[in-house]
């Protein structure tokens, strides 16, 4: 009965811990799919979390940070879209400036707006996507297996990971049975192609990286006005190139993606939970060999279980008409 | 060309000249940070605290830097101390090489180095008894608990962070010995300082397996912790400087560490001429850290704790009550 119980906490966790990544992941995929390579993810999501705490703790609405975080994050996204289709500059080194540039502007900023050493003030719980119970959540906690499964584990969520959970089955509906996903699929295997059916590559492209914003601005103000309570300078700590590496994993398809978010958030879970526990045979496991484990299952799985990975064909190279 | 060099210098020379008259005419003292700004409403505030007090009490200005970067203590230490600054104070264990390279070339410049212990004849050295705050803040959960279990939760693994948990349980055990403890490391690097969703992850692991009361020292990463108390109904304790108000009525004490009195005092001495060079600990004694006892938690501190607490304070402080230490605390990397 412990077990069941520690189970449930632990994909509890999961849940909220891959909210962020499989939002991240998505926009990776969506950017990716339409041939551009965005290593910006983690500096786009750093913008959203400073830009909704800050929305937020200015205003007192969640709503307002959601809104403020989805522009900044949408911004870059046109940014990166700007260097990369209409500079054909490189891809990589526009995503990493936008990474480096973040981290040190949005800092900056919140010590001119708030005077807290680059951080927010703590939100009010007002102002926060806060914790929604759901209906009976609390009649049912009693009911032995089920009602911990509901209560705990899907129950006491915030707005955005129950949000998070309808846009994947969405993104995966709109790449495979729309014509706008059919296009944009076709524009990062051959863009050319596209181009001489008369649509236009440059504005698919442009489309893709506002969904890349859009979806980046939800996983930033999750961090900072859901699972936490303000903006702390580096807050995303590598989230966004964790969403990259789920990505690949999950072969830049939605649903794998994912599954590979939730097996990170898993792991993390985990480790935490290990840390200074006496396990049988083994005994203690050391704090630094616990913390290792995510980034060795990572590695373990990229290099041993994925396979052979097929990346979007123009995927990080710009479209030039006149070859 | 010879005389246009001839004019150049000339006009440098005066300009060092300038400097080095308004430099001798009132005492200057230099303020370093550590990385995280100056109001992080932590141990860089504290600092900046400490030196502004010193500003307000004697009406000597103080000059300040913030790094950005490591790459920046050797740097800035060196700009300051080749303008002969009278007191050169680097906050933060970060500093020791810095500091230990950068004295030895300016030996007639005085640094006051604080967190790390350096020992060259013109350095002084002060470092706190973190254990003896924790000592007290775990007796406090300890005497607070109904689950009797409580969680510490530190920062970066690193002897210095072991040091606080050490003092935590030996203070929880001191009070009662039926108490199971759970503790927890955001990380192994500078990183987790600044993951506060993944401190606030391992303290709702640590609320939902028992614990009522955590003690976070981990720097921002903690407010992590506090959200998690906030939104569980448990109880928190802050570190460094008095987090109490940040949440009133979760946040159950924060142990002190006084780095504003340490800035303050260095400064002063070295004003008054009887800085001297050597190691300083502060611990209870030297009033160097404390627990914070303030409107937002008076409710939670009884009448009864706070005489159990003055009683150990008053041991620790008579050497009747040892504080067990970590090896390392104070070595920089």
């Amino acid at each position: 009965m412990e077990f069941f119980t520690d189970l449930i906490l632990l994909l509890d966790s999961t849940l909220r811990t891959a909210t962020p990544l499989v939002l991240a992941g998505l926009a990776g995929l969506i950017a990716e799919r339409s041939g551009i390579v965005d290593i910006g993810l983690e500096g786009k999501m750093l913008a959203a979390a400073f830009a909704a705490a800050a929305a937020a703790a200015v205003t007192g609405s969640p709503w307002a940070g959601l809104g403020a975080g989805i522009g900044a994050s949408v911004a870059l996204a046109l940014l990166h879209g700007w260097v990369s289709i209409a500079q054909r500059g490189n891809q990589i080194v526009s995503g990493m400036a936008i990474n480096i540039a973040v981290a040190g502007l949005a800092p900056t900023l919140a010590n001119f707006w708030f005077r807290k050493g680059g951080q927010t003030p703590l939100l009010d719980d007002e102002a926060r996507f806060s914790a929604i119970t759901l209906p009976f959540a609390d009649a049912l906690a009693d009911v032995p297996l089920l009602g911990g499964l509901y209560s705990e584990l899907l129950s006491g969520h915030n707005l955005i990971t129950y949000l998070t959970a309808a846009i994947v089955p969405l993104v995966a509906w709109m790449l495979y049975k729309t014509r706008f996903g059919l296009r944009l699929r076709a524009v990062g295997e051959n863009p050319e192609a596209v181009d001489t059916a008369g649509i236009s590559v440059t504005l698919l492209r442009y489309q893709a990286m506002i969904i890349t914003g859009v979806l980046c601005g939800f996983a930033g103000t999750v961090l900072s006005t859901g699972l936490g309570g303000g903006f702390i300078r580096d807050m995303s700590a590598g989230k966004g190139y964790l969403a990259l590496a789920a990505m690949i994993f999950g072969r830049w398809k939605p649903v794998p993606t994912l599954l590979a978010c939730l097996l990170f958030g898993f792991v993390d879970a985990l480790q935490g939970r290990l840390q200074g526990v006496d396990l049988p045979l083994i005994g203690e496991i050391p704090v630094q060999f616990t913390i290792m484990l995510p980034y060795v299952l990572t590695v373990v799985i990229l290099a041993g279980f994925a396979g052979r990975m097929q990346a979007p064909k123009a995927s990080g190279i710009p479209y030039e008409k006149d070859h | 060309m010879k005389k246009l060099f001839g004019r150049f210098g000339a006009i440098v020379g005066l300009a060092f000249a300038g400097f080095a008259a308004v430099g001798a005419a009132d005492f200057k003292p230099v303020l370093l940070y550590d990385i995280g700004g100056k109001f992080d409403k932590s141990f860089n505030e504290a600092a900046y605290v400490g030196a502004h007090r010193f500003e307000e009490e004697t009406g000597n200005g103080f000059k300040d830097f913030e790094p950005n970067s490591e790459t920046q203590y050797e740097q800035a230490l060196k700009r300051f101390a080749r303008r002969k600054a009278d007191l050169i104070v680097a906050v933060g264990v970060g500093y020791s090489v810095a500091v230990r390279n950068v004295a030895a070339d300016f030996p007639n410049v005085k640094f006051t180095v604080i967190d790390a212990i350096i020992d060259l004849p013109n350095v002084q050295s002060i470092t706190f008894k973190e254990n003896e705050g924790s000592f007290l803040v775990g007796m406090i959960a300890a005497m607070k608990t109904e689950s009797r279990t409580i969680g510490f939760l530190g920062g970066m693994d690193i002897p210095l962070i072991r040091r606080f948990e050490r003092g935590y349980r030996q203070g929880a055990e001191y009070v009662r010995g039926d108490l199971t403890f759970i503790e927890n490391y955001v990380g192994t690097t500078p990183s987790a300082w600044n993951d506060p969703i993944k401190a606030a992850e391992m303290a709702r692991s640590q609320y939902a397996r028992g614990a009522d009361i955590i003690f976070s020292a981990a720097g921002p990463s903690g407010l992590g912790s506090i959200q998690a108390a906030k939104d569980t109904g448990n109880l928190a304790i802050g570190v460094d400087s008095n987090q109490n108000h940040v949440a009133p009525g979760v946040v159950l004490t924060s142990m002190l560490k006084r780095v504003d009195l340490a800035v303050y005092k260095a400064m002063k001495a070295a004003q008054d001429g009887h800085w001297s060079a050597g190691h300083n600990v502060m611990g209870l004694a030297e009033g160097g850290v404390d627990f914070a006892l303030d409107e937002h938690n008076a409710a939670l501190i009884t009448a009864e704790m706070k005489a159990k607490l003055d009683d150990a304070r008053a041991k620790i402080v008579a050497g009747e009550i040892v504080v067990g230490d970590v090896e390392g605390s104070n070595v920089g990397h």
